[in-house]
């Protein structure tokens, strides 16, 4: 089965019901491809864990987002305040696991393109300046992933407005923005149990342990450019 | 010094306390609970245990008891093919075992916790709303072992008589009930359990979803049944297939049985009303 999941190409975003919706001018999300194959981040995660990840889990928060969108949309336009505002804890729900798995998934990048490189440039200082070391932000954000209870993500984030690294946890699919309004995720890791359990079982650590092995700090360094451009 | 020995419906090893050299002063104190009975013994004057290696003495054994894990009530290969020994074997003897474990960690740092049943516990350390940190262990390890006794070998089916008829009253039939359960465990979001409750004040049954390791007994209402939906309970052997997870235990895993029998001794504190008796 493993073998058969490695040979798996990437699936191509569900469509159902975009031209549909479309008609009425409301903007639905699609799943976005992954730009690796499902069995290149072996042996850190599994091709297994991969390709249910995005085609079953980030796939589902799709398709109830999108439903949430169409059903918010309804009551918007019917005036139905207490629909609008019943919806709202699913389109967070949903809403935020697209978010953050989009994310996820450009965070990681097997060896063979730079998968687990540690950063450089400003990013590489600003860490540096922050934590004292990559080693160092490293230790932090296990740690606090290790503490998390239930389901959730650690992040590395920077804060806009105060100029500096912060790591972060969120519950269930909560976005960072929750957190602060400020700011801006650089790097998230799924802590849910269906991002490892299949693999680590209950080890959470060892997953936290290894995945910095396939984290891509370019796209990290790429965001924080954005935010902040070298002058 | 004083040790706490907790036996949770345990049997008290008469050896063991004799065990202590010293004069032993014991306080029984048992008290019945809502889940069964409670034995606290509480145990004075016992010589320091601490600095006793340079006077030559030989030290008393350091015991102390806090809480055990329990075993479920069937072997771990028995819920098969509805529930993997794998799966079993990991989330108890991993997941559970490990709550217990950090639990007994907590307790043995700072003894404020001492000598309460766990209900109790998972009570006292939720601390209205604002939990304090042994909560998430204590109650994980409760939540747990109502959730192995909510199931058994051969299970599902329907209940019978004086169950079925309360729920027939408060869902309407079994199947809406069954319905809504089963919708609860599939529209919760993230990590967390669903419960069939008892609600003391409404004097009626209600399925209840709680997130990560809250449990309904926080708010003061009798749990019947429930249902984990951590991932780690149904991953192994569902992976992201919730749905199939619930229905197979309504309808192949649940216990109606102790279902019946946490009713009945909830009725002893919750006035269900007068039993229909038929007129001749």
């Amino acid at each position: 089965m493993a073998l058969r999941t490695m040979l798996t190409r990437k699936i191509v975003g569900s469509g159902l019901g975009i031209g549909l919706l479309q008609s009425r001018s409301l903007q639905t999300v699609a799943l976005p491809d992954l730009a690796y194959d499902y069995g290149s981040l072996e042996p850190v995660i599994s091709g297994e864990i991969m390709q249910l990840h995005h085609q079953k889990h980030h796939q589902s928060y799709v398709t109830n987002y999108n439903k949430a969108l169409e059903q918010l949309s309804d009551a918007i336009v019917k005036g139905d305040a207490s629909t609008v505002v019943k919806l709202q804890a699913a389109i967070k729900f949903n809403g935020g696991g697209h978010i953050n798995h989009s994310i996820f998934w450009k965070n990681l990048a097997p060896v063979s393109v730079g998968g687990g490189e540690p950063p450089k440039d400003s990013l590489g200082w600003a860490i540096d300046l922050h934590f004292g070391s990559v080693e160092a932000l490293i230790q932090k954000i296990n740690n606090e992933g290790a503490a998390l209870q239930g389901s959730g993500w650690v992040w590395l984030g920077v804060d806009k407005e105060l100029k500096k690294l912060v790591v972060e946890t969120t519950a269930n699919q909560d976005p960072l923005v929750t957190k602060g309004l400020s700011l801006v995720p650089l790097l998230g890791i799924d802590v849910w149990e269906h991002a490892y359990y299949l693999q680590y079982k209950n080890v959470k650590p060892d997953y936290l342990k290894n995945i910095w092995k396939v984290v891509d700090w370019k796209y990290a360094s790429h965001v924080y450019e954005k935010e902040f451009p070298k002058s | 010094m004083q040790i706490f020995l907790h036996l949770k419906n345990g049997i008290l090893n008469e050896s063991f306390i004799s065990s202590f050299k010293c004069s032993v002063q014991m306080k029984c104190i048992s008290r019945r609970t809502e889940l069964g009975w409670d034995i606290r013994i509480k145990c004075s004057s016992l010589p320091h245990l601490q600095k006793v290696e340079h006077y030559g003495l030989r030290r008393a054994p350091k015991v102390v008891a806090y809480y055990g894990l329990k075993r479920p009530p069937y072997k771990l290969d028995a819920l098969e093919p509805y529930m993997s020994q794998k799966t079993l074997e990991m989330h108890w003897g991993e997941h559970h075992r490990g709550y217990v474990e950090v639990l007994n960690k907590h307790l043995g740092k700072n003894d404020i916790l001492y000598g309460y049943t766990m209900d109790e516990l998972v009570k006292v350390t939720y601390n209205n709303g604002n939990p304090l940190p042994e909560f998430n262990d204590a109650a994980q390890v409760y939540n747990h072992d109502f959730f192995w006794e909510s199931m058994q070998p051969g299970g599902g089916d329907s209940p019978k008589l004086g169950l079925l008829r309360q729920l027939e009253k408060d869902f309407g039939s079994f199947t809406n009930f069954k319905e809504n359960f089963i919708e609860a465990a599939i529209t919760l979001f993230g990590s967390g359990w669903v419960w069939l409750v008892l609600k003391r004040k409404e004097k009626r049954l209600a399925v209840v979803k709680t997130s990560n390791a809250v449990s309904p007994i926080v708010w003061d209402d009798i749990p019947i049944i429930c249902l984990d939906l951590w991932e780690h309970a149904y991953y192994l052997d569902y992976k992201n297939d919730r749905g199939k997870y619930a229905n197979v235990f309504m309808n192949h895993l649940v216990s109606w049985h102790a279902a019946t029998a946490r009713i009945c001794r909830a009725q002893s504190f919750v006035n269900l009303g007068e039993p229909k008796i038929p007129v001749a």
